[in-house]
């Protein structure tokens, strides 16, 4: 199972935060910053997996995380999770969201945050892989992306009626 | 109307939209709280109004601030609104803002159910979609309980989209409300193989996620995860399903056997590392369970370790990591495969990632030997000089103590060398680990005597150069060691060498900084030290040592009575008036060195940490009771726990009465020690250590080695366990030397002396003996003493809820509710569950009658196994079925008059799909070392009821020819009756074709072939490698020889071990008891027997065998030369008992050990493959067989299977096969086929083995 997926930049804040488990606000704040605190003074070269935080977790539960240009991608997962596999899910993850975005940057998840999560549902489902094939799930995203324009070409068309 | 909507839109452009937002906060770093306070007010303006767009774009930046840590709950009513809107896209916002603040506690989301009901059944997919999305967020028991039903018609929804999401959701279903697993389970189950791979993989991912908590209910799963693990070729898939398997080994080791070779196949097949990664991780899990059964497997060890280390010697850091998390699993239980990678591990904790130096460290704690401990800790030592001032440091600290005290100070060989590496820890500023370093002192102290002199001598050093450690004292945690250091010089005060210079020593002005507690035991001990001083002094005609030892007790004491601290304060206080007290004694010429030193009398022994825990309350005692007669204080003393940072407590109370009656004293001890004696529960300390203060203890007939210590004692801080290395190192040599002047005597004294602790030493360590004969007193448990409480599960955890036997069949009570007013649903939904149901159990009648039997089943075992013969015979399994059943309903009653009707069975009964299982796993592992032969289709299901029967060649003569007969009987072999019914009829087409000598129904590999993937290949016929041995009309003996061969390195010169598989099956109606085995030995091969019984005695089976059962029984043959086959005559007797009468019966057998099941299954590499043959050492050979009729992977898998070998390569019709023999030779084939001529080529070691192999692979198939 996936505990919670954390995307924050180099600084620590904030670009998207799903927590499949509920935490009220004040700790996933503090999750989030004592996970940036583990994950940001790690060199770039050593390898990305950390056993968990103390908030987050426990003995069963570790971080595995990806770092890149500016944004860390952080996984908080279960021994039943394959390590390799969840860096792949992660490298799944960006290269979608790259092609949604035509060249993701920082940017884009800042002002976009809602697509994000559009996106990741497609992935992860309550905390369990749903989809890894990125054909798959661009297909998805962009049919509800298109069933959203629709309708609001519509809406236009009845209020300018 | 239309103006308010242009309204609407018209203010919705005025709005901010959630990128506003962002912008907005972006551009007020300053006072950002301040601004999304006035944001918030606009956002509760904007919920305020009717359109629904203006509420969707709040509730969408009300989802952005909650990210950012604003609690936004007040609006979740807001939310259920957005939520419920028609449109997808205001839709969409609602959900994802209701997941991720929705949580059990919110109480809008009662409101909820209809909406979120209406969207699974909206005719638009993505509306079902985000529903679903969202619920798996914020599911609630209520919502579970309400939904299940219309979640699970989802399952079976037309679109793969929805039906994967519906299969994922009910795993959290199943959380929140447990009743719904056992309905919705078959549904789950067909999912796993659903046409779409998506919903396959989610189906898998939900079972894996269940199975993880609850491994035992989902065994019966066992087959079909098999089935998909060889022909689906999804890693995500895969990777669950291995790691599935992983958990579910421990459980049935049967299954790990099965497991092997495939997983050993993917291992060299994949390209994908995590794939590899978990493979190796289960084929560990596999080889941990098969441990204590079979030694067999360390081919499959190798491979895993050769792999691992590759991984840890890639650059890639996460494989890196990844391998020595692995390799600490293999550790545990294969410690020597591993420990000969030390190179690479220590190589790692040079690594700059501490991720990797930790696991590594992690590695070494099991690597250690008594060989190595010293090289390894003066490596870490190294490691602690570098890593000043880190954290990791504090690790390394840990972790040399962790090493050097496991399981009892096993492997520390010198523990002069031991304390010094502690006095060298001392050395380290600002550790947090003073107090672990002060206790491994004590406990060091305590336990082993032996070394006591040296760590006084070590101890009074520390405290002189107190002052090194005391640099710093506020966040110095070393001083902690100073505690250790003043109590056990004066605990252990006698072997002080100079007890007057360590008595100033802790005297010392600047000791009163140190911390209270500290004080205190120095204050303390000074005053044992004192009591020595005067003993030594004793008799002495000049007295003026003794005098100063008082007057500088009564000069320094005043400064600790001045204490802060309480304690000190007390102890200084009551010691400095025993002091005056004495001086003034000593000027009158009196003798009190005995009194003061009978105020310390006694010896501490330890006590294991939960003793006090355990003592288990005796009968009739009551505690809350008065208890009017008080138990004598000094008998409850000794046996008092003592927390080792509060030893010297107990003792206050002591001096009391010890002058009092200093002769009372003395008797109670006595009687009490008679006590202890006589009772044995009572776990004893060494005999010495009663009296250590009567009589130095044994320690002069200790051989100590002589060592000059004078250069670490005389240089303080310097380091001198290095020096140890080399010393401990000469000694080993020496005492080699010695050795070999067969010194044997001596060598059995020590080795006798030695104790407990050295007991689970590895072998080959068995010759490096301590310096010190070692004393470790062990930990004194009360009597009785309780089990050590198991971790019990949490109880809260949702998984136990979900702990539920998935095999029983439903009962009426057990639908999923439906809601009543919704007429459509109503009809549809028992349908389904029934149509569930059915899934499940292949044919309901067959559920019903399987219920009956499970009720009546122990009871009624015997009389269902005539029943099931005279079927058998008949070959009319439907009639049967329904005969079965109208008896078994006919029985019924008798058994049941007390039960009642309920329909639900009894939990503990084996079911149709348990026994399945059984009949599955009975299988022996399949031969398929070949991609090809694991992907060749064999049987659809399960094998045909008489192939077991039917023998080997090899057996050929001893063989019945009755195989009608034995059909019979072989259905019996294991308690399968169900499914072999069921699938009679499938099989019988089968048997046709396979009621040769090879079918072997039970070794099946059939199931674990499975193919799936390519069907257009011809199905490989079953193969097995039983045979029989022997029957009469009792009982029947096969043997099975394949894989059981094994060597044991070094063992024995040249000779081997082979072990045998029997399966005794009982064919009567008698019981069968008192069976012996016994083998007529030949100069070659001799039967083992055990210790102290003759050549010629006979082995008892330890079992019995009931009417119908059967059991096996392993036998171990030790084998000089394997190069021919063998054949071993024997006998079975056994005294065959019924009501009336026992009889005593014999049968003959003959063992035939062919030259092929001396070798073994070896993977070997290509470029390995030809450089072996390129050696040149091999003597060559060759044979055709003509008229082979059988496609050639057919044969591949044939010679893999009954001769062991392993395919290297395989290039159209020509192979190239490697194995091995137990006793190392290599034996290479290169198989070619060209029109029905098969030609073998030939290579071995070995040419009498080699043409023996050749005979054996000609036999096979000319029999095909």
């Amino acid at each position: 199972m996936i505990k919670a997926i954390l995307i924050f930049n180099n600084h620590g804040k904030p670009r998207l935060s799903k927590f499949y488990e509920h935490f009220n606000e004040d700790i996933e704040q503090q999750i989030i910053r004592e996970t940036f605190h583990l994950v940001s003074k790690r060199d770039e070269n050593v390898c990305n997996f950390l056993e968990g935080g103390m908030l987050i977790g426990g003995s069963d539960y570790k971080l595995i995380y990806r770092h890149y240009a500016t944004l860390y991608f952080v996984f908080c997962v279960d021994s039943s999770e394959s390590e390799l596999g969840i860096l792949d899910l992660i490298q799944v993850f960006v290269e979608t969201l790259d092609k949604c975005f035509e060249n993701v940057c920082e940017l884009d998840l800042i002002f976009h945050v809602d697509k994000v999560h559009h996106i990741l549902a497609e992935m992860v489902m309550g905390g369990m892989v749903l989809e890894t094939n990125m054909n798959e799930i661009i297909t998805q995203v962009d049919l509800q992306n298109k069933m959203e324009k629709s309708e609001l070409l519509l809406a236009d068309k009845c209020s300018f009626a | 109307m239309a103006l308010k909507i242009v309204k609407g839109s018209i203010d919705r452009m005025f709005d901010k939209n959630l990128q506003d937002l962002v912008r907005g906060i972006r551009n007020h770093k300053e006072d950002e709280a301040k601004y999304i306070s006035t944001c918030i007010d606009e956002i509760k303006q904007e919920l305020k109004q009717d359109n629904i767009a203006v509420k969707a774009n709040a509730v969408c930046k009300l989802t952005y601030l909650q990210m950012l840590g604003y609690d936004v709950s007040w609006a979740a009513f807001n939310i259920v609104e957005v939520m419920s809107s028609s449109k997808f896209t205001y839709k969409r916002i609602g959900y994802l803002a209701a997941s991720q603040c929705f949580h059990e506690s919110t109480d809008v989301i009662m409101l909820t159910t209809n909406q979120i009901r209406k969207d699974l059944s909206s005719p638009n997919q993505y509306d079902t979609g985000v529903a679903l999305t969202g619920l798996s967020c914020f599911v609630t028991p209520d919502l579970a309980r309400d939904l299940a039903n219309d979640i699970m018609t989802l399952m079976s929804h037309t679109k793969p989209y929805i039906r994967k999401k519906a299969v994922l959701i009910m795993y959290k279903v199943f959380l929140k409300y447990p009743e719904s697993l056992r309905p919705a389970f078959p549904r789950l189950k067909e999912k796993l193989e659903d046409p779409d791979p998506g919903v396959q993989s989610a189906a898998v991912n939900v079972i894996c996620e269940l199975a993880r908590r609850n491994p035992k209910n989902y065994l019966s799963l066992a087959p079909l995860f098999f089935k998909l693990m060889t022909s689906s070729t999804n890693n995500w898939v895969l990777i669950k399903i291995i790691k599935l398997f992983g958990a579910l080994t421990p459980l049935e080791p049967r299954l790990g056997k099965k497991l092997i070779e495939p997983l050993t196949n993917l291992i060299h097949s994949t390209s994908a590392m995590s794939l590899l990664y978990e493979c190796v991780n289960t084929v560990i899990a596999v080889l941990i369970s098969l441990s204590s059964g079979m030694p067999n497997h360390s081919a499959s060890i190798q491979l895993c370790v050769q792999k691992l280390r590759i991984l840890i010697e890639d650059s890639d850091q996460n494989l890196k990591y990844l391998g020595l998390l692995a390799m600490s699993k293999i550790l545990k239980t294969h410690p020597k495969s591993v420990q000969s990678h030390k190179d690479l591990i220590l190589q790692c904790l040079d690594d700059k990632d501490e991720s990797i130096r930790l696991r590594a460290l992690d590695l070494l704690y099991g690597m250690v030997s008594k060989k190595n401990l010293m090289e390894i800790v003066k490596k870490l030592m190294l490691h602690v000089d570098k890593a000043e001032g880190t954290t990791y440091r504090d690790e390394l600290l840990t972790k040399i103590i962790d090493i050097c005290s496991q399981s009892n100070y096993q492997y520390i060989t010198n523990f002069e060398w031991y304390i010094s590496i502690l006095v060298e820890l001392t050395r380290l500023e600002g550790t947090r680990h003073g107090h672990l370093i002060a206790s491994q002192m004590l406990d060091v102290a305590i336990r082993v005597k032996a070394i006591r002199v040296f760590a006084v001598a070590q101890m009074a050093t520390l405290l002189d150069n107190a002052h090194m450690l005391t640099g710093n004292t506020q966040r110095n945690g070393i001083c902690e060691v100073l505690y250790a250091a003043a109590w056990i010089c004066g605990e252990f005060s006698e072997h002080l060498e100079n007890p007057m210079e360590t008595l100033e020593a802790m005297l010392r002005p600047k000791v009163a900084t140190l911390p209270g507690h500290i004080q205190a035991v120095y204050v303390q001990n000074a005053a044992k030290l004192f009591a020595t001083v005067l003993k030594s002094q004793e008799g002495n005609t000049d007295s003026t040592t003794a005098q100063e030892a008082s007057q500088l007790m009564i000069d320094r004491l005043p400064l600790f009575v001045q204490s802060a601290n309480l304690e000190v304060q007390e102890r200084a206080s009551c010691i400095l008036q025993l002091v005056k007290y004495i001086q003034k004694l000593q000027q009158k010429d009196v003798e009190v060195s005995e009194e003061v030193c009978a105020l310390f009398a006694g010896e501490l022994n330890p006590v294991a940490p939960k003793a006090q825990k355990k003592v288990p309350i005796p009968d009739g005692l009551d505690l809350d009771a008065w208890i009017n007669e008080p138990p004598s204080e000094s008998e409850s003393e000794d046996e008092q726990p003592k927390a080792i940072f509060s030893k010297e407590e107990p003792k206050h109370s002591r001096p009391r009465h010890t002058e009092v009656d200093e002769k009372e004293l003395a008797r109670r001890r006595e009687a009490r020690k008679q006590e202890q004696a006589n009772n044995p529960f009572y776990i004893k300390a060494s005999p010495s250590s009663q009296k250590v203060y009567q009589e130095t203890p044994g320690v002069e007939h200790i051989p100590v080695v002589q060592i000059d210590l004078s250069v670490p004692l005389k240089v303080p801080g310097l380091p001198m366990s290095d020096q140890y290395v080399k010393l401990e190192e000469e000694r080993r040599q020496k005492e080699r030397a010695e050795k070999k002047k067969k010194d044997k005597k001596k060598r059995k004294e020590k080795r006798s002396g030695r104790g407990k602790k050295h007991d689970s030493g590895p072998e080959s360590e068995e010759d490096i003996t301590p310096a010190h004969m070692v004393d470790i007193v062990t930990e004194e448990m009360p009597e009785n003493a309780l089990p050590s409480d198991d971790d019990e599960r949490d109880p809260a955890d949702p998984h136990k809820a979900l702990d539920i036997d998935l095999d029983k069949p439903l009962a009426d009570s057990e639908k999923l509710p439906v809601r009543s007013h919704r007429a459509a649903e109503v009809l549809k939904s028992p349908a389904e569950d029934e149509e569930g149901e059915n899934v499940s159990s292949l044919e309901p009648k067959k559920k019903s009658s399987k219920e009956k039997r499970e009720k009546k089943k122990d009871k009624d075992k015997d009389r269902k196994k005539s029943k099931e013969e005279k079927k058998k015979k008949k070959h009319k399994h439907e009639e049967k079925e329904e005969a079965d059943l109208l008896c078994g309903q006919a029985d019924e009653p008798a058994f049941q008059s007390e039960e009642t009707n309920e329909v639900v069975t009894p939990p503990t009964s084996t079911s149709a799909d348990v026994s399945d299982l059984d009949f599955w796993l009975s299988n022996a592992p399949v031969p398929s070392n070949t991609q090809e032969a694991a992907t060749v289709a064999a049987a659809e299901a399960a094998p045909a009821p008489g192939a077991i029967s039917v023998t080997t060649p090899d057996s050929e003569p001893e063989e019945p020819k009755d195989t009608e007969m034995e059909e019979t009987k072989s259905s019996k072999h294991k308690k399968k009756k169900q499914k072999r019914e069921k699938e009679d009829k499938e099989k019988k087409k089968k048997k046709k074709h396979h009621h040769h000598h090879h079918h072997h129904g039970d070794k099946g590999g059939e199931e674990s072939v499975q193919n799936g993937t390519v069907e257009e290949e011809e199905p490989l016929p079953p193969m097995s490698n039983y045979c029989l041995l022997a029957e009469n009309s009792y009982i029947k003996v096969m043997m099975e020889d394949a894989d059981e061969a094994y060597d044991i390195q070094g063992n024995l010169q040249d000779g081997s071990q082979v072990v045998v598989s029997v399966i005794f099956e009982n064919k009567c109606d008698s019981f069968l008891k008192s069976m012996e085995f016994n083998v007529l030995d030949s100069l070659n091969s001799k039967l083992q027997r055990p210790e102290g019984s003759g050549p010629h005695d006979s082995l008892t089976i330890p079992f019995q065998l009931p009417p119908g059962v059967s059991n096996e029984a392993r036998f171990v043959f030790t084998v000089q030369s394997i190069i021919m086959p063998q054949k071993l005559k024997g006998t079975l007797t056994f005294i065959v008992k019924n009501e009336e009468s026992s009889t005593h019966e014999k049968l003959d057998f003959k063992l035939h050990f062919t030259c092929t099941s001396y070798l073994i299954t070896t993977p070997c590499y290509s470029d390995a493959f030809a450089k072996l043959l390129e050696s040149g050492d091999l003597k060559s050979s060759s044979i055709r067989l003509e008229g082979v009729n059988m496609p050639f992977h057919h044969l591949l898998a044939r010679i893999c299977f009954h001769h062991h070998f392993s395919v290297v390569e395989r290039i159209d019709s020509c192979a190239s096969m490697y194995s091995r023999s137990i006793q190392g030779h290599h034996v290479c084939l290169l198989v070619k086929i060209s029109s029905q001529t098969v030609s073998v080529d030939a290579k071995c070691d070995e040419p009498t083995l080699l043409g023996n192999v050749l005979d054996e692979i000609k036999q096979t198939f000319s029999q095909c």
